[in-house]
Parts: structure tokens; sequence; C-alpha cells
């Protein structure tokens, strides 16, 4: 048996972006169906393909899998429970209240933090409230990438100390109107996510070190939360040690230094190990697979199908660096190498004698292990949501603290204490950093897209309310939206995968950036096997999957187009980094 | 026992941490509702984000609505407009419920304009 083993009614499959959360959780659900079981797989990603996954339209109430019998699934779209919430509270209103009045309540209730409220809201319903799953033997949870994930996951603590130290009416978490009457609600949630005889929480992984660091992280923060009752999925091994190819052994390599080198109380978990399926996971059949590797048909391809393709990143380089200076946005779903693909960019253009500055907003950063080199000319930074607020905090303080009483500062001190302000404080931090490419180069790694949608959204909100006010607003805040519309000022790099989901993910986000006015430069298909070199059958069958991914980018989707083959040397530090960029 | 009601525009915090620029009047008119209630001051607070139906059910705060959203916030006492479009700082409230302010509570805040914007796009 490949999938991890079930006990308990809750499983909840987190890991970083692009490991497989989605498919995994499909494969297990459709395998507890299958021996007669009624389950029901729910996502929390904003981003989610679970629909695209199981091959059903999804909404937020549970829906049958068609082939799948006793399998059912629902898809928490955050800005669709948000859109839901916001019409509760305001349609009641409508032709009783002046429509400025209304116009001036919706306003207030289509930012960021009504978004993620909403979500919440919407989760611990399913996971706090037996009756809204009464029915269903299995819960499986297939949630949002890690940094999202553990927001979700630490938010009922955070919130349950915030409402019980919140005094005198000043809470700031408002939109949630009578929140307090959902305490017991979120107190219920956390009880159920730490129980080990209710809850499962599996950690998925590529046997890779970044992806395995990352679920080290994530296994000691939920520990710390009270939640132990883990264990571990290695997604998609690929062994094949005596491959006289060089790029299958080099795969194999790493898959096995990887694990090898896996940090001990992550390799004391109990652990399961499902093997590289070569033709990727949508599709209940494909699922099927996941559970019965043994059933693929055995690969038969020595080579990979001839086509022209796009050519490497140098040129779309050389073509940046006569500008001198301007704001390169990676973009793009978890996993798919923003960073890396930034980190290049970087390199390269500092090399091109460039001042550059690389900065990244991810949560789980880890520029700085993967330029372990130093560069003339280059600076690398990070967004620190922990720091960002304590900045924030003591500006606000320093500002307009010096002006109050002891009450007022009291009051004042507890609502910076409110999740909102972790929001405005990496607003501000974001802006300032596209601020900086005026001078030189910014190359910046943005958060998931999700995140990046909400942060952007929040740019369109801070926009408007920038124009009407004569405040003293931070010039960089003013300017920031404008200049990510400018195209001549800032580069938006839409970073993918040559499979399924990476590209339908690259091609929703495309839509998105252009409703908030904002037009890619180009498209960069990252970790190209089809490109790689290799003759190794099974490598070859995926290869050739990539085919019609890698031409549907390069023909229909991007304005421009590179890609870069899947690399046998990492992409690590200054020479691994330089590969990519030819 | 005086009865002070304070209807504010939609915001998502009494404080107004969440906008995009700091109010310090806000935190300063909160506590002062605060030390109106240790003086024996009955004090309700209405967002309308939050409670619109505290506004709908009151035809003269739906009035000043109308008249314009700038109206915002109105104070009432026991049921009688005392204020609108600004917050009245401690000695104005003072005066204004008669309630007797010892010197060294007096707060030296000056006088701000709005409120926490309704437009900060934060909740």
């Amino acid at each position: 048996m490949s999938l991890p083993a079930v006990n308990t009614r809750f499983l909840f499959f987190t890991g970083k972006g692009g490991v497989g959360k989605t498919s995994l959780s499909c494969a297990t659900g459709l395998l507890l169906a299958e021996g007669g079981r009624r389950v029901l797989i729910v996502s929390t990603d904003p981003a989610s393909n679970l629909d695209e996954v199981l091959g059903v339209g999804l909404n937020q109430a549970p829906t049958a899998v068609p082939g799948a019998e006793g399998l059912f699934a629902l898809n928490i779209d955050p800005e669709a429970a948000a859109r839901a919430y916001r019409e509760r509270m305001v349609g009641p209103y409508r032709g009783i209240l002046p429509a400025a009045a209304i116009q001036s309540m919706e306003e207030q209730f289509s930012g960021a933090c009504t978004v993620e409220i909403a979500a919440f809201d919407e989760f611990s319903k399913l996971l706090g409230d037996p009756e809204a799953t009464r029915g269903f033997d299995h819960v499986i949870f297939d949630t949002a990438p890690t940094g999202h994930t553990l927001r979700l996951l630490t938010l009922p603590t955070a919130w349950d100390e915030f409402i019980s130290s919140s005094t005198g009416g000043a809470s700031c978490l408002g939109p949630l109107a009578g929140l307090e009457k959902q305490k017991s609600l979120y107190a219920a949630t956390v009880a159920r996510l730490s129980d080990a005889d209710e809850t499962t929480i599996i950690l998925v992984a590529r046997p890779e070190v970044s992806a395995l660091r990352e679920a080290e992280r994530t296994r000691g923060e939920l520990a710390e939360l009270g939640i132990r009752n883990q264990v571990l999925a290695i997604n998609g091994l690929f062994s094949a040690p005596q491959s006289a190819d060089p790029v299958a052994a080099a795969m194999s390599r790493r898959a096995a230094e990887a694990l090898v080198g896996m940090p001990a109380a992550l390799a004391g978990l109990p652990a399961s190990r499902i093997p590289f399926l070569p033709r990727g996971t949508v599709g209940l059949e494909s699922l099927r697979l996941m559970a019965h590797p043994e059933r693929a048909e055995p690969a038969t391809l020595d080579g990979m199908p001839e086509t022209r393709l796009p050519p490497g990143l140098a040129g779309l380089v050389d073509e940046m660096a006569c500008a001198g200076h301007g704001v390169i946005m990676t973009m793009g779903k978890g996993g798919v190498g923003k960073t890396s693909v930034a980190a290049a960019i970087a390199v390269a253009l500092a090399r091109r004698g460039g001042r550059v500055v690389l900065s990244t907003t991810d949560p789980a950063a880890h520029l700085a292990t993967t330029l372990d080199g130093s560069v003339d000319g280059l600076k690398v930074t990070r967004i620190d949501p922990r720091q960002e607020v304590a900045d924030y905090t003591a500006e606000v303080l320093a500002k307009a603290g010096t002006q109050l009483d002891a009450g007022g500062l009291a009051m004042l001190e507890e609502d910076l204490r409110s999740p909102c302000t972790e929001e405005i404080a990496v607003f501000r931090a974001f802006a300032r950093t596209v601020d900086e490419g005026r001078d030189g180069f910014v190359v910046l790694d943005t958060a998931p897209t999700g995140h990046t949608i909400l942060l952007l959204d929040a740019a369109e909100a801070y926009h408007r309310e920038v124009m009407r006010t004569q405040g003293d607003m931070p010039d960089s805040v003013r300017q920031l939206l404008p200049r990510l519309r400018d195209k001549a000022y800032t580069h938006v790099l839409i970073v993918t995968l040559p499979e399924a989901t990476p590209v339908h993910e690259a091609e929703r986000l495309q839509g998105d950036l252009a409703r908030a006015g904002i037009e890619p430069h180009a498209w960069v298909i990252n970790q190209a096997l089809l490109a790689s070199g290799t003759t190794d059958p099974l490598l070859c069958q995926r290869g050739a999957s990539e085919l019609p991914f890698i031409r549907k980018v390069a023909d229909e989707l991007a304005p421009r187009c590179a890609l870069i083959p899947w690399l046998a040397e990492a992409p690590v530090g200054v020479t691994g980094l330089a590969q990519m960029v030819v | 026992m005086k009865k002070l009601e304070v209807f504010d525009p939609a915001m998502c915090c009494s404080t107004g941490v969440c906008g995009v620029d700091v109010d310090p009047v806000l935190a300063q008119f909160a506590a002062d509702l605060k030390w109106l209630e240790e003086h024996g001051v009955t004090v309700s607070r209405h967002n309308l984000g939050q409670e619109p139906q505290a506004f709908a059910a009151n035809p003269a705060i739906v009035k000043e609505m109308e008249a314009g959203m700038d109206r915002l916030p109105v104070l009432t006492l026991d049921g009688h407009i005392i204020s609108t479009g600004l917050y009245p700082s401690r000695q104005q409230l003072a005066q204004k419920l008669g309630v007797a302010l010892r010197t060294e509570e007096k707060p030296h805040i000056r006088i701000g304009t709005a409120c926490c914007d309704p437009k900060s796009g934060c909740c």
C-alpha cells in the first residue's frame, strides 16, 4: 500500500504548493469510497483545482463525484464565501437605508480580511459543527499551500486569545459581526484538530530537500500547537539508481539524498511512499493508479517527440537589462519554481552589471539558501511578516501614541494586535520594495497565487482610497498600482510547469491579473523534462505528456515564452542558477 | 441615567488602525467613551458595517445619512442629536453631558477631522 493508512475520521493533507496534496487527498478518498465508505473531500485553497482532478464541477455544498460511489467533494472558495457573507450582511438593508449607506457597507466588506474570515468561518462550520458532516465516514481536507494553511490552523488559537483579551468595544474583528457567538464553534475546531483519535495530519512532500525542509517546519509548528497526530507521505518518488541516463540517475540520486538527509524528527513519523507516475493525476483512472502503482502499464518510449521548443531565459534577461531599472515579479502557483527563476534572473542581471535587489514575500522563503553564493551588485532581502508587523506597530505608536492618554493608548495597542495589522504591514513593505525599482532592478518572488491576488485586491482598494485622501500616505503606496500596471516599469513573469494543473492555474492567474489591469510580460515554463535530454523510458513518457502543455503556453497563452529544461544539477547557488539562464 | 449613542460610519475597528493612515482621534474617542461610562453615562456604539439594524431603526439617523454620509458619526443624547460629522473631544463631551472634568483628566489631544475610513480596504 503506497497511500497513507487511514485510522481517523478527519484527514488533513498539508505541504508546500505543488507537492500533490490535491491528488493524494483525492486518491485516498477514492480508495476509501471504493472500500464502501462515504467520503467528503473539502478544498479550502483559494486556487483549488479539486474539480479538475475529480472531473466534476463543485460548489460549497457536497457534490457526488460521478463514477465513484460514495465519494463527495466541495470547494470552499473564499472569494465566494466572502461574497455570500457580504450579501447576508448587506442585503436586508437595501431599500431601507440610503443607497450611499449601502455602498459604504459593501465597501467595508470587500477587503482581504473579509475573505479570510469568511473562508475560516466556512471551514469552522465543517470541522466544528458535527451536523455539517454527519453522514460521512471520512472528511478529507485538501488544504491550502503551507503558509496559508498554517495561518488558517493557527487562527483559532490566535483568535481565541484575541477574543478573550478583547475589552471595551474596540475589537478590530469587525467584519465578522457577532464573532463572540462563534467562539464555541472555533473552540470545537481547535479541539478536533488536535485530537489524535479523530484527526490525522498528512504532511505531503516531494523527495526534495526544500519540500522536506518545509514539511519539517510544518511538523514543528503543528506540534507546537498541540497537533502531534502526524504522518508523512513522500509523493512522486523516482528510483533508477543504476540508470546510465544522466537525467534519470541525477533525479534518482537527488531523491535518495534528500530522503537520507531528512530531518530526524520528520524521519521518525510513520511514512508512506508514492512512486513517480508518468501520466499525471487528473481523472479517476489516474487517481486509482496512485493507490495501485503496480497496475500502471510499463513505459515503452525511448525518445522524446519532436517539437519546436521556446528559447531559454537569456533573451528575456538581455531585453530587461537594457532598461537599467524596474521591477520583475515572478508569479505562479507554489512549487513551480518562482523563487529559483527570480533568483536566476537576479543573478543574471547583476552579472550584466545591474544593481539588483532580490526580495521575497513568500512566507516559506528559502532565497538565502537558494543563493548561497554572492555576486557583485546583488542584495537579497525578505519581507518578513513578523518583522513588518513589529515595525508598523512601532511606527503607529510613535506617530499616534504621543497624542494619546493612557486609556487611548491601550485601545490603540489592542487594535494593533488584530489580524488586519499583518495584511497592512506586509502590503506597505511590498509597496516599499516595488518603489526601489526606480533606481535599480528589483526582482520579487511573490507569494502563492491566492495571496498575491489578495494583495493586488488590497492594492486596488488602497488605490481608490489613496486617490481620495489627503493624508500623509507613503508615496510608495500611492504609486504602487500605477507602477504595477506600467509595462515599462514592471515586468510580470508567469512561471509554470508543463503539466495540466499548473498551466490551468497560470491561465487563471493571467485572467485575474488582466482584471487588475496588469498584463504579463512573458511566461516561463520551468523544469521541462522534454528538453532535459533524457532517454529513460519512464521520464520520456512524462516528457511526452508535457508536449501539449508546452504548445498551449507557447502558442496560445503567452505573449512571450521562455523554457528552462529539467536540470541534472540542482539550480542552487550562483553556478547552479546560471544554468537556468541560457 | 444619561444615555449616549454613537452612530459610526462603516469601519472595521473603532481605533482606525486598519486604515491606510491611523487616526489617533479614534483611539482617544474610544478611551473618552470609556471615561464617560466611568462617570455614570450609558454608552452604546453602533458601527454601520456591523449593526445596520440600529441605523435602520432610527428615522432621525436615516435622515442624516440621506443628507450625506459625511454626517456620520452622529451622537445622540437620550435620543436627541447632539453632534454630527465629527468625534467631539473629551472637553466637548464633558460639556454637552454635564460631566465635570478634572484638570488632570484633560487629555492634550488635537481635535481631529475624519474617522477610520470606510474605504480603508482592510476588512
